[in-house]
């Protein structure tokens, strides 16, 4: 079995035990996400800003327009304390929160721009989503191990 | 028999004609393909104080059937919950009850 990335410790902390390299990747992908926000782009963020009513237009306009700042917030705050912590092998359940959630948004974009499906086949090594779906799959790893963490 | 703590069952009073905008509403969490399962369990845990087991319910009925209730109540109530699913990147919507 491989070991476990993220442990939470006795004391209530959680311990992060992923290498430089993986923290270069979640800052840069951290500082994305943030500029993706900022933006004015759409594509890719539409599970981030989800509709609240399927089956009333005018309520539904009123719940955007009520909640979306406030969604858009909650996320860029995420994102500050993944940047903020990157390089911390320890942080608290608060920290611990902010990564998760901002890992699984960053799941939520890339997968709705990989299309991603429950019975998808493997991507092939020289397909050119293979870089994109690596990053993916990591992405998966690591909120997997986040979530096991916090739910011990 | 452990009775005290068990809130006391009252009658609701019932009404002659419940018109629409008296029916409670019903927070349903839709299924997709990138949310994992344990990640789903767990929201709906930590946002609805759910049992592992019931969140684990749901998060099968979410994954098997399609959708699932998770929450019910007034449209504030039902709202917010919304929000809170939609902070966490689930697929959440509200309707009255059918």
């Amino acid at each position: 079995m491989a070991e476990r990335i993220v442990h939470r410790s006795r004391d209530g902390t959680f311990q992060l035990r992923i290498s430089d390299d993986e923290r270069d990747l979640i800052a840069s992908l951290a500082g994305q996400l943030r500029d993706l926000l900022m933006s004015d782009e759409t594509d890719g963020l539409q599970r981030l800003f989800p509709p609240g009513y399927t089956d009333d237009p005018d309520r539904d306009q009123e719940y955007q327009q009520l909640t979306h700042d406030e969604l858009l917030t909650k996320r860029l705050a995420s994102v500050d304390i993944v940047e903020q912590t990157v390089s911390e092998t320890s942080l608290d359940e608060d920290q611990i929160n902010a990564w998760m959630g901002a890992v699984n948004d960053l799941r939520l974009v890339l997968g709705t721009r990989l299309d991603v499906s429950e019975d998808m086949d493997d991507i092939a090594l020289d397909d050119p989503r293979a870089p994109a779906f690596a990053v993916y799959h990591y992405l998966t790893h690591l909120l997997a191990e986040i979530v096991n963490a916090l739910a011990e | 028999m452990k009775a005290t703590l068990a809130p006391a069952e009252v009658d609701q009073p019932v009404d002659e004609v419940k018109d629409a905008a008296d029916r409670p509403w019903v927070v349903i969490v839709w299924n997709d393909p990138i949310n994992l399962m344990d990640y789903v369990t767990f929201v709906f845990q930590k946002l609805f104080g759910y049992s592992r087991e019931k969140a684990t319910k749901l998060m099968l009925d979410v994954h098997q059937k399609g959708r699932a209730v998770v929450s019910n109540g007034t449209r504030e109530k039902a709202e917010l919950d919304v929000f809170r699913l939609h902070e966490h990147g689930l697929w959440a919507t509200m309707q009255h009850d059918e």
